[in-house]
């Protein structure tokens, strides 16, 4: 990697974050909203990117590590009153304990079975919250108090309450996975990663224990899934089993493909312009999920490598 | 009720879920099988079967025999030929590759489920059975027609085996199976294999929603089960196996439809589904054969 090219990626990335930190205050307040909650999903997009995009595992289950983060944020929240930053630590918490024990699970497999397993894994979640129905009242779902969404820190108080705060909280989650997700694949643990994606047989010969790089992935991305289910949850107030669903599953999948796998900003892209075409389909139709049918189909026939993947194949080789 | 005449019961309902639970798979596990693709847009052919058999009945609407005996011979052919179309716009283009094509039926899960609901709206729609006859047990009286879809299921699956085991076609099904690129080498066009394989897997789909649609109802959304626990079947029974399929969907449409009278439906259906992961993780390569290849 060339020095120029490291100062390019670093100030494109930083230039992101200062564009959307600078967009609250030009925005009108209805799309403060939509922002803080695309941001939120960019974050589990790019989680999700982390085993798609870069060790190539498609998961079709994704939403089952969002759901945890989700329902433990709220669960703790709601039934214990613990305040948000302690129901977002047990988020995360949670998100290692259970990506660690689906991840011995799930990476043994390969290939279909691999896709299957993670579909199963998630649908039995999902069962899960429907079956626990007097916790988690199913697909209603239930509301977070406001006294567990105020929170000190060093004396501060912050209060999710507010669109302002909601905002540069989900901003500042979303900073801190670019800076993860940046620095992974700047390490010699991404660069293992890319090798397992394109040659794994080649990469075990190597001397490579492939097992333990896929289950580090496995839980990294798990970690950040469930950062993001956490911070949906506290941020908005609000925890159900559709979050949990197959559809929100390849809802994460088709913001990363239309973004382009394998790239850092790809799957931000992704969830914003999925966002914004659904909100502007869901105007003429109740059938709006049709989009997503087309948009995934077009983009495997035709475009396999998303937005951000075409442009770094075609003019910046230095992406990402 | 006795616990026994209620066991009874309960297999009856088991078999009649058996029936129409191997027919679907046997969908699943033909494609699977042959064309070595997972698709998840199976359901959906089941969903347009339901739907397009009842578009057909309210349309002619003569008398329940005759409505429902012209649409289970026209919906699974209409159900085949936009799997045929699916086939040779979306899967062929993409060569058959696993990752490629999951993803591209579940594009096509969406559209046509999304198509379904724009063209025959929310509602679940009922179709009158095209026979009455209760059958009396000495417990309890149970409907006729759902005994002759257990029959019915049974024809079809042995006209599907003397096909594949017996004549020319099922020759050359096998073949493809086995050794695509061999196949080819004997001068089997495997792209026309594959091309019948896809659509004749709908048209199994179909076929087996319009036999259940009189005794539950069409709705855009009754692909979902069916195709959950295709996938546990075709696990289960290990893949391309006609066999092994035709006996796990007897073991899971048995076992569905007892547990789910006495336990809770949803408790039946995390179980089963966390079971058939675990076998696929215990045995990656056993029962997926060489899938990852």
């Amino acid at each position: 990697m060339k020095y120029s090219d490291n100062i390019k990626s670093i100030s494109l990335h930083m230039g992101v974050v200062t564009a959307l930190f600078l967009l609250q205050f030009i925005l009108p307040d209805y799309y403060h909203l939509t922002i803080t909650r695309i941001m939120v999903l960019s974050v589990f997009a790019m989680g999700y990117n982390l085993i798609f995009g870069y060790v190539g595992l498609l998961s079709l289950g994704h939403a089952m590590f969002f759901g945890v983060g989700l329902y433990c944020a709220g669960i703790t929240s709601y039934y214990f009153a613990w305040n948000a930053l302690e129901a977002f630590i047990a988020a995360i918490i949670c998100g290692m304990i259970f990506s660690f024990i689906i991840g011995l699970m799930i990476v043994r497999t390969t290939g279909v079975s691999f896709m299957i397993v993670t579909m199963m894994f998630s649908q039995s979640a999902y069962l899960a919250t429907l079956y626990f129905i007097e916790y988690t009242n199913g697909d209603e779902g239930f509301i977070i108090p406001q006294s567990s969404r105020i929170f000190f820190i060093f004396s501060q108080k912050i209060d999710l309450t507010n669109p302002d705060i909601r905002y540069n909280i989900a901003l500042a989650l979303l900073a801190i996975t670019i800076g993860i997700i940046f620095k992974i694949t700047r390490s010699p643990f991404g660069l293992s990663l890319i090798a397992i994606r394109e040659n794994p047989a080649r990469t075990a010969m190597l001397g490579y224990n492939i097992f333990a790089i896929k289950l580090k992935s496995v839980v990294i991305s798990g970690i950040i899934s469930a950062s993001a289910g956490g911070a949906y949850a506290l941020l908005f107030a609000y925890v159900g089993s559709s979050f949990t669903s197959i559809e929100y599953s390849i809802d994460v999948m088709l913001y990363t493909l239309l973004g382009g796998a394998g790239t850092i900003l790809g799957p931000i892209i992704g969830a914003f312009l999925m966002f914004f075409i659904i909100d502007i389909i869901s105007g003429y139709t109740i059938a709006y999920m049709i989009i997503i049918g087309i948009i995934l189909i077009f983009l495997i026939l035709f475009f396999p490598r998303g937005i951000l993947g075409t442009i770094k194949d075609k003019w910046l080789k230095w992406l990402p | 009720m006795d616990f026994w005449p209620f066991l009874f019961l309960a297999s009856l309902e088991g078999l009649v879920q058996a029936a129409i639970l191997s027919l679907t798979a046997l969908g699943l596990s033909l494609v699977f099988g042959v064309m070595r693709i997972v698709n998840v847009a199976h359901g959906e052919f089941y969903m347009l079967g339901g739907v397009i058999a009842w578009s057909i009945i309210s349309f002619i609407d003569i008398n329940p025999a005759l409505n429902f005996a012209i649409a289970i011979v026209i919906a699974p052919i209409i159900v085949a030929i936009i799997a045929y179309i699916c086939n040779i716009l979306i899967l062929k283009p993409l060569k058959y590759k696993a990752d490629a094509t999951i993803i591209a039926t579940i594009g096509i899960l969406y559209i046509t489920q999304q198509t379904a609901l724009i063209y025959f709206g929310a509602d679940a729609k009922a179709v009158e059975p095209p026979l009455y006859f209760p059958i009396q047990f000495p417990w309890f009286g149970y409907s006729g027609y759902k005994l002759m879809v257990i029959l019915a299921a049974i024809i079809i699956l042995l006209i599907t085996w003397y096909i594949i085991a017996k004549t020319k076609i099922g020759l050359i099904m096998r073949a493809t199976q086995l050794d695509g690129e061999m196949a080819q080498v004997f001068g089997i066009n495997i792209n026309k294999v594959y091309a019948a394989v896809f659509a004749v897997g709908a048209a199994y789909a179909a076929i087996a929603a319009i036999l259940i649609l009189p005794i539950r109802q069409a709705h855009y959304l009754m692909g979902q089960d069916p195709l959950f626990l295709s996938f546990i079947v075709v696990i289960i029974g290990g893949l391309g196996s006609i066999r092994g399929t035709i006996i796990a969907a007897i073991i899971i449409g048995m076992s569905d439809g007892i547990m789910s009278v006495f336990f809770s439906p949803t408790m039946a259906k995390m179980l089963s589904t966390i079971f058939v992961a675990m076998i696929l993780i215990v045995k990656p390569g056993g029962l997926f054969g060489n899938s990852s290849k």
